[in-house]
């Protein structure tokens, strides 16, 4: 590790840090009803959206009428996102006339199966792409069924997650707030100012913002090259910030139209723990006991920062076999050493591996670097990370959903060697709770395990409908444990609503555009259901008083228990796995066997 | 309010006293036998089948052996592995359902015994006309009465209407003296199966056969009606939710390695048995094995300690009171006050009155007048007299007068209330000294009782009666607030009074001049709160109060209503045991929460032990994870798998005995746990798979 990335790290940390409190104290302030320093602008704003919506911003609603207006919503966001990718040959902002007999050659069709699986995609704030934003999707499309989707999915997630802290916070109440009221705030006086001044702030870096056609420009060797346009900066901003993560390019955040420099470099990871910083703060607030946000945000950290310590000395080290054969592998004053394969050079190595870190620590998706070129211990952290359950720091709303599972679960296992039935907040976890819990954890095992195995062994008839024929496993560039992790990571990556890419993995069939599209569905709703019964549940029970016979849930004990709870459950369900993927991997590199691109299948 | 047995002695650092009424040693032959039949009678899938984590074990040592015996017959090579393999396997479930059978075998034998001493008595029924039938004792109905006498077997539970007798209730209660029982008041309940001593009284029956309290007792330590508790439900969901996500995590292990295989060209997809031993090995059987165990045992220490609970949720709510209602006297102070002071007013010496006091007590037969007796003899030496009939007019004590004295040689000595006695001095012409009243505020301020003395007209001082707090009572409540229990003193005392005493014994709540009422409300106030109550009471009127409290802990010695509104009756009515209870209520949780993190944490090492063994053909590299070094592949498996049968058994004496409790803060209990448990878990079979590894080889079993 370099000094510089090193700093690199500690400032990136210190000014989350230092975000945590504002950002979690206007938050907190919004979700109560309380006025903040937007309402003067944003209130009139708010007030007609829910006169034309008929919305009643005083009424709340039970869990189930919550959950119901989440799925209502989500349901009318897809069918919104799905005809518009397939009608956008008929639809305007269409410059290069994709999706009609006009469009450039080697653009991408979108067939019925990669629009569900692009649509649910952005409606559940995962943004796999199993197409190339600047071959495939008009500016319109891009605009208004994409960037509408980062917003109003990110909202929900915040919704949900504010729902979910209600459930602790209130007490013998029946409702746990109206999704419509925390949807619209999320979206006006969150995301709205966010992504204009980060939209604004990218465009000043030299992201791109225009309506133009692709220009074709001659290289200074002689060749032509196509350079995509598009509004890019307005779509960038929320990308972060809401931790979607669906590029508007298919190189994603490593292209130099949507994150031009390391300083937008620095401001996009920012932007992507912001707000699930600063949630954990509201929920200290909102349950009144500041401690308890700090806890889960110490968890978070430690969490945070193991990945980093693992995933950027990895990579700094880069391989041994070329230190082997007598190359320099060391940073020095003229090159970055380590592993740079698939890593731009504006960002070197610690940004890289940083980025990766905190896009599958929270469930953004949005890369920087290719993450199947890292060494298998670099790749085996995001892959990981996400197999934790997108929980450090995690998406917007989701991480702290996912965490606050993970405290109920520490809390009812080590809670009972307290001598008492568990607690956490001053909530009995009972029978429904530890049911709950454990459901969303098995749908989330199940999806990623059944799905991966079903892919590894399954085979396809000849001019058959689903893929090209042969087995599934020959859609991967890599053999070996290296393929194998491809995969993995493709349904880990959906499951976790992450969206990001190992790549090597070619998606786009029907068999994978379906089965990721379902895996997206599952992790999403499959487990914000369980986590808003949950909240129904807590709502209803009484708040215990602390005393000293309470299991204090905000010192360094619980942080690590948490800690433990959260890697030990992931690593016993997915060690099998891995070891099968990057860890075998790992050992064969130091034996000094390799698993090149290798487009033949494994079967022949 | 009855008179209580003294409390078992305790030992200084834990709340469970070492004396046990019901104790038995952990294994006793008889019981160890019992145990071993009833293991493999368990071995029924379909009672295995409530309990999910032994039940996916049985089946897969059932998969285990089906493939054996095809094996076996195909004539394959690896069959002494595959035996091995399976017989380990079945071994696990025999070892959980040992441990379950052991448990229960100690109620059962418990309840065998109770058994014995319900034989079919004859009743003397006193018919409608007035006529006395005998009819047997299992025909009687509730509301008939009947007539006891003599060495009769009192046939079944009822109330003493009429008459008083000497009942010997150690069926019931273990212990050999007598007891009165009464009719009226708080000593109107008998026992069916008890045995009248003295006497006769009249009874009229209130259960029917079959619902008795001898009965009731007998299905209770026999756990025949045991339901699992709500945490032991919810722990149930944990662990049986961990299972099938390891199940999931083996499945798809089966197609993961067949992408492997074919991919590396080198070794084979793991056999049915080695999935099947991974599987097992991952979900959690240690738990899943003494869980039922673990809350047998718990109602067993339970009834160990003479207290019958109806229910293991009684027992659970224990470990989760906030607030203990404490009666004062027999609880926190002893029965009775004493006499620690002599306070004479100006002009009288201390001998002078401490002489007419001892006087004046001389008959008087109650605690505090004997002490009074004692307390002149220690501080001034003054000898008990034998007073003649003739010279000496007693006055015993009366609820009219309020106080009581001797008429002796023309002396009118009196002691009493101190309003009464300066009526009496004035009556008598007398006048009050100035500081009289001075000194006897001072006394009520410190939670005595002034006792004034006079001799006719002349006012002579006051007898500090105090209530004596029992020893160690400071200290126990000092643990009850480490273990964020608040207690509460409920007495009929003045506010002044109960301050006093409550500060000396440090509790942190009191109920002055307390009705049933009041305690009612208190008990309301605090659930509204969001915390537990647990109290004692014996009387009639207390049975509100112990419906409403959370754990409520009748008397045996108090009446039926009293006993049927609690949720627990302790056999040895010492009010004391409230305290044990809670104590054995968070043993129970304890040693749940403490085998099930064991059981998760020993799960790390297991990995370490059989993925690199599972893959060695495939990738050979994996070895790197042997970091134990185990020397085959077949004996890296047999190992965790011998292991983790093991572990069950080693774990049942503290499944059964509960893990150690010590009050203290939540705190420090959960980083001492987490660390003997959570990280002692994780370490803990790396050396114990490495050593059965060696064995393994040295007998040239795998």
């Amino acid at each position: 590790m370099t000094s510089i990335g090193v700093l690199n790290v500690v400032v990136y940390f210190v000014v989350i840090l230092l975000v945590t409190k504002p950002l979690g104290v206007f938050m907190t302030k919004l979700f109560a009803g309380e006025r903040t320093f937007l309402h003067p602008l944003l209130r009139p704003l708010e007030k007609l959206t829910y006169r034309l919506c008929r919305i009643r911003e005083t009424s709340e609603q039970r869990w189930t009428q919550y959950t119901a207006s989440l799925i209502a919503f989500s349901l009318m966001s897809f069918l919104f996102a799905y005809l518009i990718q397939r009608l956008q040959g008929f639809l305007p902002l269409n410059p290069m006339h994709f999706g009609t007999a006009k469009a450039p050659a080697g653009a991408t069709a979108m067939t019925p199966d990669l629009a569900f699986n692009t649509a649910v995609s952005f409606v559940t704030n995962t943004n796999w792409q199993n197409y190339g934003g600047e071959t495939t999707l008009s500016y319109f499309v891009q605009m208004t069924a994409l960037t509408v989707q980062n917003f109003v999915s990110a909202a929900a997630g915040v919704a949900v997650s504010i729902a979910l802290i209600r459930g602790f916070a209130r007490k013998q109440a029946n409702n746990i707030g109206n999704f419509w009221v925390d949807l619209v705030r999320a979206t006006l006086y969150i995301f709205l100012p966010l992504s204009l001044l980060g939209a604004l702030f990218l465009c000043s870096q030299g992201a791109i913002q225009n309506f133009r056609k692709y220009a074709t420009v001659t290289t200074m060797e002689g060749a032509t090259q196509t350079i995509a346009q598009g509004p890019v900066a307005s779509q960038e901003a929320i990308k972060m910030v809401g931790t979607n993560g669906g590029g508007f390019f298919n190189t994603n955040s490593a292209h130099p139209f949507e994150n031009p420099t390391p300083l937008s470099n620095f401001v996009q990871i920012f932007m992507i723990f912001a707000i699930p910083a600063g949630l954990t703060y509201t929920f200290g607030m909102m349950v009144a006991d500041k401690r308890q946000g700090w806890a889960l945000f110490a968890a978070m950290s430690v969490l945070f920062l193991a990945g980093v310590l693992v995933c950027y000395p990895a990579e700094q080290a880069g391989n041994p076999l070329l230190a082997k054969l007598g190359l320099e592998t060391r940073a020095t004053n003229l090159q970055s050493g380590g592993n740079m394969e698939g890593k731009e050079v504006r960002f070197g190595i610690p940004t890289s591996a940083l980025f990766a870190v905190i896009t599958t620590d929270a469930s953004c998706g949005a890369v920087n670097s290719m993450h199947d070129s890292y060494t298998p211990i670099g790749g085996l952290v995001p892959l990981f990370n996400i197999q934790l359950g997108e929980v450090v720091f995690g998406g917007v709303g989701a991480g702290i959903k996912g965490m606050l599972l993970f405290a109920i679960l520490a809390v009812f296992i080590a809670g009972l060697m307290v001598g008492r039935t568990p607690e956490y907040i001053g909530k009995k976890i009972e029978q429904k709770e530890v049911k709950m819990a454990m459901l969303a954890l098995i749908l989330m095992a199940a999806n990623i395990l059944v799905f991966t195995g079903v892919s590894s062994v399954a085979k396809f008839a000849q001019n058959g409908y689903w893929n090209s024929p042969g087995p599934a496993t020959a859609n991967v560039n890599n053999n070996g444990p290296h393929g194998f992790s491809e995969i993995l990571y493709a349904y880990t990556s959906t499951n976790g609503n992450n969206g990001s890419a190992f790549a090597g993995l070619n998606g786009n069939t029907p068999w994978y555009n379906l089965s990721l599209g379902l895996a997206t569905l599952i992790g999403r709703f499959l487990f914000i259901i369980p986590m808003l019964a949950v909240a129904g549940s807590l709502a209803a029970k009484k708040k215990l008083p602390v005393t000293s016979g309470t299991l204090p849930t905000h010192g360094a004990l619980f942080v690590g228990l948490l800690i433990g709870t959260v890697i030990i459950v992931g690593a016993l369900t997915y060690f099998p796995a891995l070891s099968l993927g990057p860890i075998v991997e790992h050992f064969l590199m130091r034996q000094g066997k390799l698993f090149s691109m290798a487009f033949f299948s494994i079967w022949s | 309010m009855a008179t209580f047995a003294a409390p078992p002695v305790l030992d200084e650092t834990t709340l469970l006293p070492k004396k046990l009424a019901h104790s038995r040693p952990l294994f006793d032959p008889p019981i160890v036998r019992r145990a071993v039949r009833e293991s493999l009678v368990k071995l029924n899938p379909a009672t295995l089948a409530k309990n999910p984590v032994m039940f996916v074990v049985e089946v897969g040592a059932a998969l285990t052996t089906i493939f054996l015996v095809r094996d076996i017959f195909i004539h394959a090579s690896g069959t002494g592995f595959y035996l091995q393999i399976a017989l380990w396997l079945w071994f696990t479930v025999l070892f959980a359902n040992f441990a379950e059978a052991m448990a229960e075998a100690r109620g059962k034998a418990q309840a065998d015994t109770l058994r014995k001493t319900k034989t079919d008595s004859m009743a003397r029924r006193i018919a409608p006309g007035g006529a006395i039938e005998v009819v047997p004792a299992s025909k009687l109905r509730a509301q008939d009465v009947v007539i006891c006498q003599v060495g009769d077997i009192i046939p079944g539970d009822g109330e003493v209407i009429e008459g008083i007798a000497t009942v010997d209730e150690s069926v019931i209660t273990g212990e050999s003296a007598p007891v009165i029982r009464e009719s009226g008041g708080d000593r109107s309940a008998v026992t069916g199966g008890t045995k009248v001593l003295s006497d006769q009284i009249k009874i009229r029956i209130t259960s029917n056969p079959g619902e008795t309290f001898l009965d009731r007792m007998i299905a209770l330590v026999e756990g025949a009606e045991r339901q699992k508790t709500p945490n032991e439900i919810a722990l149930n969901i944990l662990i049986a939710g961990l299972t099938l996500i390891f199940l999931l995590a083996v499945v798809t292990l089966q197609p993961f390695s067949g992408y492997a295989v074919s991919s590396a060209g080198s070794g084979e997809i793991p056999s049915v048995a080695v999935l099947v031993s991974l599987l097992v090995c991952l979900i959690p059987t240690t738990i899943g094995g003494l869980l039922s165990a673990i809350g047998i045992a718990g109602m067993d220490r339970v009834i160990q300690h003479n207290v019958l609970a109806m229910s293991g949720k009684a027992v659970e709510a224990a470990g989760d009171v906030n607030t203990l209602l404490l009666d004062k006297t027999g609880t926190i102070t002893l029965g009775n006050r004493q006499a620690v002071e002599f306070a004479p007013v100006d002009g009288v010496s201390g001998p002078e009155l401490a002489d007419a006091a001892q006087l004046a007590s001389l008959a008087d037969e109650t605690p505090e007048g004997r002490s009074i007796v004692v307390l002149a003899k220690q501080a001034y030496n003054l000898r008990g007299r034998e007073v003649a009939d003739h010279e000496a007019h007693f006055i015993p004590f009366s609820a009219y007068t309020r106080m009581s004295g001797v008429d002796l040689n023309g002396r009118r000595l009196r002691k009493g209330a101190t309003d009464v006695i300066v009526q009496f001095v004035i009556e008598k012409g007398g006048v009050i000294p100035p500081n009289f009243t001075e000194m006897s505020d001072r006394i009520s301020r410190t939670g005595g009782t002034p006792l004034a003395v006079a001799d006719g007209g002349r006012l002579l001082g006051i007898v500090h009666l105090k209530d004596i707090v029992k020893g160690g009572m400071h200290e126990r409540l000092e643990h009850l607030r480490a273990m964020g229990i608040r207690s509460v003193m409920i007495t009929g005392d003045n506010p002044l009074t109960a301050a006093a005493i409550a500060n000396e014994a440090g509790v942190d709540d009191f109920l002055a001049q307390a009705t049933p009422k009041d305690k009612m409300e208190y008990i309301k106030k605090e659930q509204a709160q969001g915390r537990l109550v647990a109290m004692t009471g014996d009387g009639t009127n207390d049975a509100p109060a112990l419906a409403q409290a959370d754990v409520g802990v009748a008397m045996n010695t108090g009446t039926m209503a009293a006993k049927e509104a609690g949720n627990m009756v302790d056999l040895d009515s010492n009010p004391t045991k409230l305290i044990e209870i809670v104590a054995i209520g968070k043993q129970l949780l304890i040693t749940r929460g403490a085998l099930t993190t064991f059981s998760i944490a020993n799960d790390v090492a297991k990995y370490f032990a059989i993925i690199p063994a599972m893959f060695m053909a495939t990738y050979p590299a994996l070895n790197a994870l042997n970091i134990m070094r185990l020397h085959s592949p077949q004996s890296a498996v047999l190992a965790a798998v011998i292991f983790n049968a093991l572990i069950i058994i080693a774990l049942v004496p503290l499944a059964l005995r509960g893990v150690k409790y010590k009050p203290e803060s939540a705190a420090r209990m959960l980083r001492r746990n987490l660390l003997i448990y959570g990280i002692g878990g994780i370490i803990a079979p790396f050396p114990g798979i490495w050593l059965i590894d060696r064995l393994l080889g040295m007998l040239h079993l795998a």
